[in-house]
């Protein structure tokens, strides 16, 4: 119901919005005073509430981030949890300001949602869980042939998951809901056979069922899913904001500035360092986006670097132990790598 | 009507902004101005606001490729084909999940309220804590009971619950063999339309006999017989073409047969027992509505329960109970829309998902508006119609 609701709002609020251009989503979010960001409704690692009601996760820390460098307080923000159909209805709406919340950059979302995508910070694939203790001898997506597949609509996993069983010439029987909690469920209760997700997803929906130990994520990766923040089209500052906060954790991470050492770190002569943690002298790289000179200080001192972020959420730190993979730094053999700043 | 009359012989006199007619004709065109240049402002800053945050627009997309599955299928679709389909598709789902919905809870409430009629203390208790349970509850969570109380603690497909002929029940659904016409048995349907027609000449028949003699006939016994006898004989006579395909265990789930997914059935049974109770009540008012000297004046004519029942009560309590059955028929189709709580694929989780996909949500929201508009509007039609054969001809 509630992304009818929604999209009746965004309609709405098109057609009541004044025609003229509003301000900036920067000075808008400055006078508000917070950060209104679209996380998911709990997606362990990536934006769920924890014990506290406090959000944890990549996409809820990347949120944080983004709120350190604008006011240089990481607890300025406000989180607005999202189904997968809700979200893009939101940004457009300007019910939220930045969504981070697990979404896969495609072309068309890019260039017909009216939305701007600000970076990859999680490479993922999509892939299937089984429940290996009622279907044995099930060890390949391949065998999945006539089985009923649990998965969230309105999401390119959807897409996907048409797309595989086509290709392969294999049946399947979907069963789709709405919210993460209602697939979830329908997949413990044994509705259906197979849970096709992102992996990093189905590690993290693992350990919410009522026997972890039961379920195996199958081997087969079937597709490319870049997921990361995405801003309103049409806002090149704000743009620009959300897209350096990201490149300033990969950059800190490679310059080994960590949440431990950045206050001692801003004593280095280090010209890369200095110019990262704006203490070059006449170095103006923050107040050219618009924020304060030390704003990867705030960033680093709110929530770490990317790796420090990747491994308490969903790496070594968690109970997820993701190994970064394609996520390591480029310097590592992996896909992260973070234009220079300068 | 007198009043009106009287109001119409009045003359306007005095100045002319005084004059009611022309009164009430500039206020008319002032909110027909207001209401269009109102739409107009509003359509026009959608475009406008669309093109500046550069959304897609328009209905062009329904062309493109859905790209997704959908669980029920009434008509062929696959993931080839349209966002158009994919629109009928739930439309059909939602249609069908109204009419036997609509069926389901006209049977149940009718039973109910005449059961709170009753003489009997027992029924008449259960069927009043019926109404007071289910009248009470959202339908929402009515339809979670079934779908999570009900059907989800079922046991899984391999330990299936055997039903007597071949049918079985797990958490996957209800499974029921499904019968498989063979050769030659069009003669069956030929049979029964036959038998329809003549029994309604049969009642034709009798019904003119009735006046012009006063003897009546066994019309329904023998109507009974006609509409079970024809079709049985030719099904006898073109050499029994039937066969059933039973479900059967296959890797992951049930196959073959006939299969009533869980989601349907959890939707259908707290829509028509909710919508139920509500309907329960106005049979009730309606039957009570009907004075109690018509039934004392039937019985003064000699006439017994059964056609004082037939003739003369339910006749009447049908105009008092029509109009507000039509409403209860309108909100469980639109309750229908809570089948997204539980992944059925009506109109409304279908268009949401074209809606997401495509990222086009002025124009789903606006299909899903009109497509429920009319849906509601015909319902509202077919049942004006039967309101109007049922309204006391004034001679």
């Amino acid at each position: 119901m509630k992304h009818i609701a929604i999209g009746i709002l965004g309609a709405a609020s098109l057609g009541f919005m004044a025609s003229a251009a509003s301000a900036g989503t920067l000075d808008t979010v400055k006078q508000k005073g917070f950060l209104q960001c679209g996380v998911s409704t709990g997606l362990a690692g990536f934006s769920a509430p924890d014990d506290k009601g406090d959000w944890k996760g990549i996409d809820a820390d990347f949120c944080r981030a983004v709120a350190a460098a604008v006011f240089g307080d990481a607890s300025k923000v406000k989180f607005t949890p999202l189904s997968a159909k809700e979200r893009f209805t939101a940004l457009q709406s300007g019910e939220i300001d930045l969504l981070s919340r697990n979404t896969t950059w495609t072309s068309n979302r890019d260039s017909a949602l009216g939305l701007d995508f600000v970076g990859v910070t999680y490479y993922d694939g999509q892939g299937f869980m089984i429940n290996a203790k009622k279907l044995p001898g099930v060890n390949s997506a391949l065998q999945l042939s006539g089985a009923a597949v649990c998965v969230q609509s309105g999401t390119t996993t959807e897409l996907n998951l048409a797309d595989y069983f086509k290709k392969n010439k294999m049946e399947y029987n979907p069963v789709v809901f709405e919210k993460l909690e209602e697939v979830n469920a329908a997949y413990d209760a044994g509705r259906c056979d197979a849970y096709t997700t992102d992996q990093s997803g189905l590690y993290g929906i693992r350990l919410t069922l009522s026997s972890p130990a039961d379920h195996v994520v199958l081997p087969e990766i079937i597709s490319k899913e870049p997921l990361g923040p995405a801003v309103r089209q049409g806002d090149d500052q704000w743009a620009h904001i959300a897209r350096w906060t990201y490149f300033a954790l990969l950059n800190a991470e490679e310059a080994g500035i960590t949440q431990a050492n950045v206050e001692e770190m801003k004593t280095s002569t280090d010209p890369n360092i200095q110019r990262l943690l704006g203490t070059e002298p006449d170095g103006k790289y923050g107040a050219d986006l618009g924020l304060s000179n030390d704003w990867v200080v705030n960033i680093v001192k709110a929530v770490g670097n990317y790796g420090e972020m990747f491994e308490r959420n969903v790496g070594s730190g968690s109970p997820l132990k993701i190994a970064r993979g394609i996520n390591a730094l480029w310097t590592k053999g992996g896909l992260q790598y973070g234009p220079p700043i300068r | 009507m007198a009043s009106q009359e009287i109001l119409r012989e009045e003359p306007s006199r005095g100045s002319f902004i005084n004059d009611p007619r022309i009164r009430s004709l500039f206020f008319q065109t002032l909110v027909v101005i207001l209401l269009f240049s109102s739409i107009w402002w509003i359509v026009h800053n959608v475009i406008e606001n669309l093109q500046r945050l550069h959304i897609a627009s328009g209905f062009g997309f329904l062309k493109s490729r859905a790209g997704f599955d959908i669980s029920d299928t009434p008509i062929a679709y696959t993931s080839d084909s349209t966002y158009f389909r994919a629109l009928v598709v739930g439309l059909l789902n939602t249609i069908i999940i109204a009419v036997a919905g609509i069926v389901l809870a006209t049977v149940v409430g009718f039973l109910i309220g005449i059961g709170r009629l009753s003489q009997n203390w027992l029924i008449r208790k259960i069927c009043t804590i019926y109404v007071e349970v289910f009248r009470n509850i959202p339908p929402l969570l009515v339809i979670f009971f079934w779908y999570s109380g009900v059907l989800a603690v079922l046991p899984p497909p391999r330990e299936s619950i055997h039903l007597p002929l071949g049918s079985f029940l797990n958490q996957r659904g209800f499974y029921l063999p499904r019968a498989v016409w063979g050769d030659g048995s069009w003669l069956i349907g030929v049979a029964f339309l036959l038998a329809i027609a003549m029994a309604w000449f049969v009642a034709h028949r009798a019904r003119q006999r009735q006046r012009a003699t006063g003897q009546q006939f066994p019309v329904f016994w023998t109507s009974v017989a006609l509409i079970i006898g024809l079709p049985v004989l030719a099904f006898l006579l073109s050499g029994m073409p039937l066969t059933f395909d039973f479900p059967k265990q296959s890797t992951f789930n049930l196959t073959g047969g006939f299969w009533i997914k869980p989601e349907f059935l959890s939707l259908l049974l707290a829509l028509s027992f909710y919508t139920a109770a509500f309907i329960a009540e106005i049979v009730r008012a309606g039957i009570r509505g009907v004075s109690k000297g018509q039934t004392e004046a039937a019985a003064a004519l000699g006439l017994r329960s059964g056609p004082i029942l037939r003739l003369v009560v339910i006749p009447q309590a049908m105009r008092i109970v029509i109009p507000p059955l039509t409403s209860q028929y309108l909100n469980l189709t639109k309750n229908s829309s809570l089948a997204i709580a539980i992944g059925y694929p009506d109109l409304t989780a279908t268009a949401g998902t074209v809606l997401n996909q495509t990222g086009q949500a002025v124009e789903g929201v606006f299909i899903m508006m009109i497509a429920y508009l009319v849906l509601s509007l015909v319902t509202s039609f077919v049942m004006n119609i039967v309101n109007a054969r049922m309204a006391l001809v004034e001679r």
